[in-house]
């Protein structure tokens, strides 16, 4: 190591030398070059590091993305021309890692039945069931064992429960060691030939000795010994065994055979599964049970639809409530207007999740605020009822979402010029007039893409359901884990992440057609709000 | 102009290379690093676990470490992200060795393939049945057991001085004393079946039924009968009386116990530091039963779960067995999270200094261990969905009961 930095230093310095003079023979500004240089070298650091990460892990395809990106990035950045693309690199590279990637990857997995028994592959699937297929025989004693080595095998130095010691490996079943070495407490420890393992050995080679399996006898119903902590053994047999050759697990009491019909598990003639199984890819099975299946198909639609509703109202409900301030705070006549607009944007300062469990409390019917104090002891279920549950979602995001309306309509008011409504005033026009005709719709060229913007954030805004009612109240009546304040978003939640039966694989499928949805409204918005834009 | 940049190209190539070099260098002696310091009897289990428990596994480890030269790479987690963590993280070949958890989690972890059965061997008996009960999960022992909670009566003793005979006779107690509430049952709006089983089952109805070795038998759901139908029948008398309501949340309820606005709140030993801090002197009752048969709680027993796909099972298992499974881990688990031990001799000798720690025991020992089977996950959605409707009034108790235990049935039926 040391030779290796001495050695290389000067030839760093030569390098760099030369690099000093290629670079003052081209440009005079040889500052901006250090400086890109240093940058490019960073990423190239980063890159490679990353790159030897991944090789130790194998992941080769990841490997061949991480260098095929970092040439591009050299390339671009020490190409002469191409300045285009030097400003829309970065973005890109985001937009790939953040967007795209996260996109594909649910595409991906929505295409399989990743979920509860199907999280890994088969062979890892194989090896938990042959793991959890151990059964201690009943009855049957712990034994004193020293792990030793023997040539380059290792094998289990045992002392029987009279105290003779017998010796024997995974190949070789149990049998007498001609002589052993016993330490007081009267185990055996050591035999001739063989070396005797300590604990620290034993540790370097934990997989090895745990997945060691001594026969107790010829005769496989004996049973095998194994140890999880190198010092002692218990008799096992296995409840199940894999067929390699023929791809098939066999129950070793009852015969079963279970075979890889494609469906993730090991199934039995009679249909039995053996959990876990594995991933397989079930093609278009996800989203064909969104459409058709009679539990999904009611749930799903009453949920699209209190989605759309949840995301329209609130963007209209708190577009207007900030307007409406907005053009109050606007007027000049009004006093002390940097205090009330600073407790208006109040709201939007705290962390929203914390918002609503504030309002959870205060929505209790039995003892909460509202009730209680404002309302002189009511019993409104708020949160109880499913219509008022809506009502409580609603009335808590337009708390929330109307500061930020407040404030963007505040900045576009004042960018309209004072002199169109002044023009507009000497023209006859009265206040609601130039209100409508006149800075309404400039208010909208700027606005309009914010409203699209909150509309995307208000479908997916699964911290206030989620914090506030958690979809509730449960409709008693659906199969499904689903409430009546349940957007789509906390629905995925719900299927993905609750209960024993999580199926990742639907509920990305659901996350494509909310990225579908949500892209559709979107880009019709957009263009909407072109069209206003050439209006003007 | 073609000239500079290719030499330009040329210079960065070399200085990218020299860098390459460099990092080669480090990352070759780093992994030399290790293989020396595996050879040298020092690998690293990591063990995942709660704030409520780092801090005692910290001294725990630094003891591990002392005597065995494994290190111990201890990180603190959010309970509620532990299983979820582990499911995706373990088949990925990333996540711990060891995991803090609940029994309830066995099912769906054994299921994912993400845990492996733990060896307990002849130390098995060194534990209370029901903590190695509770970790049984198709005959294998998943987790080593730590501690052992159970709801129980809370009686503030100002208030009322003797157990109650009955749960009328707590009624009867909270109008002499001029309380507002007779009892404290938290629901909240998502409902909690868990606090209410015991009054369930003192209806004679429960969820599953079991098998012989006490495991449960998901086939054979005995919710839906007659004595289930009692059952939901109280809940909406209860409620109707006002003594039941979604509006009771866990921390309402534990508030107007420690206003005295009530002599009795059914709770765990979770809640007992915080009561004894508001200066409410207490007893702790079994739970007096409402239908008749003895009040059954479910017995929830928290452990540590064994990775399946540990490279360090040797070490993980040694943790385990011989350092979390003895006496004086065990003890001071108990003094950092206020539940009682799960190893028997660390049990009795907290037992016996504690009052409270012998009422809870009283009140759980016909308790039934907590069902870690996957579908009690279902059970737990309909039940809880199904009680908050009946509290809400929202139909027929026996309608809304039998609906639920409907869904229990088909949605059980669905996962198999």
């Amino acid at each position: 190591m040391i030779q290796h930095d001495s050695s290389p230093s000067r030839k760093d310095i030569r390098k760099k030398k030369q690099a000093n003079r290629v670079a003052s023979q081209a440009s005079t500004r040889i500052g901006t070059m250090l400086i890109k240089i240093v940058l490019l070298g960073l990423v190239d650091a980063l890159s490679a590091y990353s790159a030897f990460m991944l090789a130790e892990q194998g992941n080769w395809i990841i490997l061949s993305i991480v260098v095929a990106t970092t040439i591009v990035v050299n390339w671009i950045y020490f190409r002469r021309d191409g300045l285009v693309a030097k400003y829309l690199t970065p973005g890109l590279i985001f937009l790939l890692i953040f967007q795209l990637f996260a996109i594909c990857y649910s595409t991906y997995i929505a295409f399989t039945d990743y979920g509860t028994g199907h999280n890994s592959t088969k062979e890892q699937a194989i090896s938990s069931l042959i793991q959890s297929s151990q059964r201690r025989v009943q009855g049957s004693a712990s034994y004193k064992i020293s792990i030793v080595e023997c040539g380059k095998t290792l094998n289990f130095l045992v002392t029987m429960p009279h105290g003779e010691a017998q010796i024997g490996s995974e190949k070789t079943p149990l049998h007498e060691v001609a002589s052993a070495t016993k330490d007081d407490a009267g185990q055996a420890v050591s035999t001739p030939g063989c070396s005797t393992l300590s604990f620290n050995d034993l540790l370097s080679r934990q997989d090895e000795v745990t997945s060691m399996r001594v026969p107790m006898s010829a005769d496989s119903q004996d049973g095998t010994l194994k140890t999880a902590d190198g010092q002692t053994a218990l008799v096992y047999k296995s409840l199940l065994k894999y067929d390699a050759a023929k791809d098939i697990m066999i129950n070793t009491q009852t015969r079963v055979r279970y075979y890889d019909t494609g469906v993730g598990a090991f199934t039995s003639k009679g249909g039995s599964r053996l959990s876990p199984g594995w991933q397989i890819n079930v093609g278009i099975s996800n989203f064909r049970q969104v459409f058709t299946s009679q539990e999904m198909r009611g749930p799903f639609l009453q949920v699209l639809v209190w989605t759309i509703e949840f995301s329209v109202i609130s963007v209209a409900s708190t577009f207007v409530l900030g307007l409406l301030l907005a053009l109050v705070f606007n007027n000049s006549r009004m006093k002390g207007r940097a205090v009330y607009r600073s407790i208006l944007i109040l709201p939007y300062a705290f962390p929203a999740f914390l918002s609503a469990l504030v309002w959870q409390g205060l929505l209790n019917e039995k003892f909460g605020y509202i009730n209680q104090v404002l309302l002189h002891g009511v019993d409104i279920p708020w949160l109880e009822s499913p219509a008022l549950a809506k009502i409580a979602v609603l009335i808590v995001n337009l708390w929330l979402g109307f500061p930020y309306m407040f404030l963007v309509s505040m900045g576009a008011l004042q960018s309209i010029p004072k002199d169109l409504s002044e023009a507009a005033e000497l023209d006859g026009a009265n206040a609601w007039q130039i209100f409508r005709l006149i800075k309404f719709p400039l208010l909208l060229v700027s606005i309009a893409p914010l409203l699209i913007s909150s509309f995307a954030m208000n479908f997916n805004n699964f911290n206030l359901i989620y914090m506030l009612t958690n979809g509730g109240p449960i409709n008693a009546n659906t199969n499904m884990n689903v409430g009546s304040t349940d957007i789509l978003i906390s629905m995925v939640y719900k299927i993905a992440f609750v209960g024993a039966d999580r199926n990742y694989g639907l509920a990305s499928a659901f996350s494509i057609i909310i990225f579908i949805v949500v892209a559709v409204v979107s880009a019709i918005g957009f263009r909407a709000s072109r069209s206003l834009e050439e209006l003007n | 102009m073609a000239v500079f940049s290719k030499r330009s190209i040329v210079a960065a190539a070399a200085m990218t290379s020299a860098m390459l070099v460099a990092l080669t260098g480090c990352g070759s002696t780093g992994a030399s690093n290790t293989n020396a310091s595996v050879s040298a009897g020092s690998s690293t289990i990591t063990v995942w676990a709660d704030a409520d428990h780092t801090a005692t596994l910290k001294s725990v480890a630094a003891e591990f470490t002392k005597k065995t030269g494994v290190k111990v790479k201890l990180v603190q987690k959010d309970m509620g992200s532990i299983e979820q963590d582990m499911i995706t993280q373990i088949p990925a070949g990333k996540g711990p060795d060891v995991a803090i958890g609940p029994n309830d989690w066995t099912g769906l972890l054994a299921t994912d393939g993400v845990i492996q059965p733990i060896e307990l061997g002849n130390m098995k008996s060194a534990y209370q049945k029901v903590a190695i009960d509770a970790f049984n999960y198709n005959g294998n022992i998943y987790g080593l057991p730590y501690s052992v909670e159970n709801v129980a009566l809370i009686r503030n003793t100002q208030l009322a001085p003797n157990a109650p005979s009955s749960w009328d006779d707590m009624a009867t107690t909270a109008t002499a004393a001029k309380t507002k509430y007779p009892y404290l049952l938290q629901v909240g709006s998502q409902g909690d079946s868990y606090t209410m089983y015991p009054v369930q089952t003192s209806f004679g109805s429960f969820v599953f039924g079991q098998n012989s070795d006490g495991s449960y038998n998901a086939k054979k759901l005995t919710v839906g009968d007659a004595n289930g139908l009692a059952f939901a029948k109280w809940v909406q008398t209860q409620a109707k009386a006002g003594n039941l309501s979604t509006s009771m949340t866990a921390d309402i309820a534990l508030s107007k116990f420690e206003q005295g606005q009530s002599p009795y709140i059914i709770t765990g030993p979770w809640n007992i530091s915080a009561i004894q801090k508001a200066g409410i002197k207490i007893a702790v009752d079994p739970i007096p039963s409402a239908g008749g048969q003895a009040a059954k709680p479910f017995v929830g027993v928290n452990g540590f779960f064994l990775s399946a796909k540990s490279k360090n099972k040797l070490a993980a298992t040694n943790f385990l067995t011989t350092y979390i499974g003895s006496e004086k881990v065990q003890q001071a688990l108990f003094k950092s999270g206020g539940v009682p031990s799960a190893l028997t001799k660390a049990y009795n000798a907290e037992a016996q200094s504690d009052s409270v720690i012998q009422g809870f025991k009283k009140a759980g020992e016909n308790g039934v261990p907590m069902p870690n089977i996957t579908q009690m996950s279902s059970v737990w959605q309909y039940l809880n969905a199904a009680e908050v409707s009946i509290i809400n009034n929202q139909g027929d108790s026996s309608t809304l009961w039998n609906n639920m235990a409907d869904s229990i049935k088909s949605s059980i039926a669905k996962q198999s």
